[in-house]
């Protein structure tokens, strides 16, 4: 910028010249702009310390020979994302209402409701993707030896987190209500009564009572839109965490070259 | 793994972490690939498969053949193969509750420092074992039919006695086809074989009773009929009494 003449103005109202270390003259926009940016960051963060953690979970380094089978446990993280999302536009729509409502409703989403079929679509097979993704992720940490020390831990929360998966699977089932959804419910509670020890009170827990009745289909709703959904995004919270702090595994196969300039960490 | 093995792994592996690439952007940018590929695939499916919806649900007829979703075929299917009604509990409850036990155990049975799997050949052989017979399972759930339709000769014994006893006799077998028996019961040439006992000559073994009874009341995984209106279920009992 160039220099202009200062207008002859008396001392006591001429702008104070600048403080050392403060810039010369105004920012342009742009530079605002980042300067606000970042004194947000700097006011979160020194509120909060959360920098440190972004830094660690961001930065960290995953091992030499990473490939592509390490994408997916992302890719099931992904997916119970897309079924969060789809699920909650479902939720707008749907009244659990074994009288004849929960049917209608399906129904009023699937052929009246903007683009209901299609996210009732992307909700059904999206269950499906899941579940075949959670099980070649299984597949992948297995066949990598990844559940070895000193990943125990994580392979028995994944294990939980594929339980929960596949009641997911079965408790979303009979919310359409259909003939198809209904039967199939009932067989599948029959044989969950007859499991050991807690088998029967299981049993009586899903029904609600020795009957099928209209609040089995609200409790039926209730597991699958809040409890179950709750439990699997805290546990992915810790598997993630376990994840981050011990580092993904290297490849079985990995040479490890210990050329002492390479062997030097800083991680 | 003792202490020793355990202290390698863990130098070797900060070795092999010290030369990777940092998870931004490099890892970031695979797993953000891969999410597009899961999105995409997801819509294909939405799109070309759609969701529909059958009849609705009723507690009094039965015109649905009772079938889990695709991922449930497995476990559907391992009722099939267990034939013994003796023995429904083990293939119900049994062989999944241990296989879950396996699998959560897994790292504290299987605890060798050894990681490649061309080393490993009992855990292989277990996966192969596991993977296919899973594969052959749903493969064969998938292609379990869902009958609806009972194609056998009337016995001319009924025939001839005619009236009302050849009506009950026609009725209770529209009925009993039409009530997702086949599913799990197998009827002269329809139906499937399991997990329910062949019922071609049930009559011969239970009393008219004892199929009433079964019908209210019955064993798990079958379901209750006790729903089905009253002349619809006499029929049915009817029909399963001649069954010699
Ligand atoms: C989900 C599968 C399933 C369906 C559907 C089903 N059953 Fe069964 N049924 C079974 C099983 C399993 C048993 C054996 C139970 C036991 O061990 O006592 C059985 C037992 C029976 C028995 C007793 C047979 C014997 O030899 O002890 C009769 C009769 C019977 N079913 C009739 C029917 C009829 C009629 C229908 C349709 C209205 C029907 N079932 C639908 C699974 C099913
Ligand atoms: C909701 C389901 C799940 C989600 C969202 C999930 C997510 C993830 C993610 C993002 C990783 C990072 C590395 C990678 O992607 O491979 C990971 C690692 C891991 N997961 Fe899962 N996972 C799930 C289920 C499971 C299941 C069912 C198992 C096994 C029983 C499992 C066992 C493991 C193990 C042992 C690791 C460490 C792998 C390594 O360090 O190489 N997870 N998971």
């Amino acid at each position: 910028m160039a220099r202009r003449p200062a207008p002859p103005l008396p001392s006591a109202l001429k702008a104070p010249p600048p403080r050392p270390g403060e810039g010369n003259g105004p920012l342009s926009p742009v530079e605002q702009a980042k300067e606000a940016g970042i004194t947000v960051v700097d006011w979160v963060d020194e509120r909060t310390s959360l920098s440190g953690a972004a830094r660690w979970l961001m930065f960290r380094k995953v091992p030499k020979g990473t490939n592509w089978y390490y994408t997916l446990g992302s890719a099931t993280l992904f997916a119970f994302l897309s079924q969060a999302v789809t699920g909650v536009f479902l939720a707008m729509f749907y009244r659990p209402d074994a009288a004849g409502g929960a049917y209608e409703s399906i129904r009023h989403i699937t052929d009246d409701v903007f683009l209901g079929q299609f996210v009732r679509g992307m909700h059904l097979w999206g269950a499906s993707v899941m579940v075949v993704l959670v099980f070649l992720h299984m597949g992948r940490t297995f066949l990598f030896g990844a559940y070895k020390y000193p990943r125990e831990l994580n392979w028995v929360i994944g294990v939980v987190l594929l339980i929960l998966t596949m009641v997911m699977a079965l408790t979303g089932y009979l919310l359409p209500f259909d003939q198809r959804a209904y039967w199939a419910t009932i067989v599948a509670n029959n044989i969950t009564a007859t499991g050991p020890l807690v088998g029967p009170y299981l049993g009586d827990f899903l029904r609600s009572g020795p009957e099928f009745t209209a609040t089995t289909l609200s409790r039926f709703y209730a597991i699958h839109m809040l409890l179950v959904p709750g439990a699997i995004a805290a546990l992915i919270g810790a598997h993630l965490y376990l994840v981050t702090k011990l580092g993904t595994t290297a490849p079985p196969w990995s040479k490890v070259d210990r050329r002492p300039e390479l062997s030097e960490t800083e991680v | 793994m003792n202490r020793v093995e355990k202290e390698q792994y863990l130098r070797d592996y900060s070795v092999l972490k010290a030369q990777g690439k940092p998870f931004f952007p490099y890892a970031v940018a695979k797993d953000g690939a891969m999410a597009c590929v899961v999105l995409a695939v997801i819509i294909t499916l939405s799109l070309v498969l759609g969701a529909g919806q059958g009849p609705k649900a009723n507690p009094t007829t039965t015109s649905y053949v009772p079938r889990p979703d695709w991922y449930f075929f497995f476990l559907f299917e391992l009722l099939r193969v267990v034939k013994p009604s003796s023995l429904t509990q083990l293939a119900t409850i049994g062989v999944p509750t241990i296989g879950m036990i396996l699998l959560f155990l897994l790292p504290f049975y299987d605890r060798g420092p050894e990681r490649r799997p061309e080393r490993r050949p009992i855990a292989m052989l277990t996966f192969v074992v596991v993977v296919a017979a899973m594969a052959l399972l749903t493969y064969k759930g998938a292609h379990a039919g869902d009958p609806t339709t009972i194609g056998m000769a009337t016995p001319p014994r009924i025939v001839r006695t005619g009236g009302a006893t050849l009506a009950e006799y026609e009725a209770g077998k529209a009925v009993v086809a039409q009530s997702g028996c086949l599913a799990c019961h197998k009827i002269g040439e329809n139906g499937n074989d399991g997990p329910g006992p062949n019922l071609t000559h049930v009559a011969a073994r239970l009393p008219v009773l004892a199929v009433a009874r079964t019908l209210v009341n019955p064993t798990a995984p079958m379901p209750s009929f006790k729903n089905l209106p009253p002349n619809k279920f006499k029929a049915a009992v009817a029909f399963l009494s001649q069954l010699k």
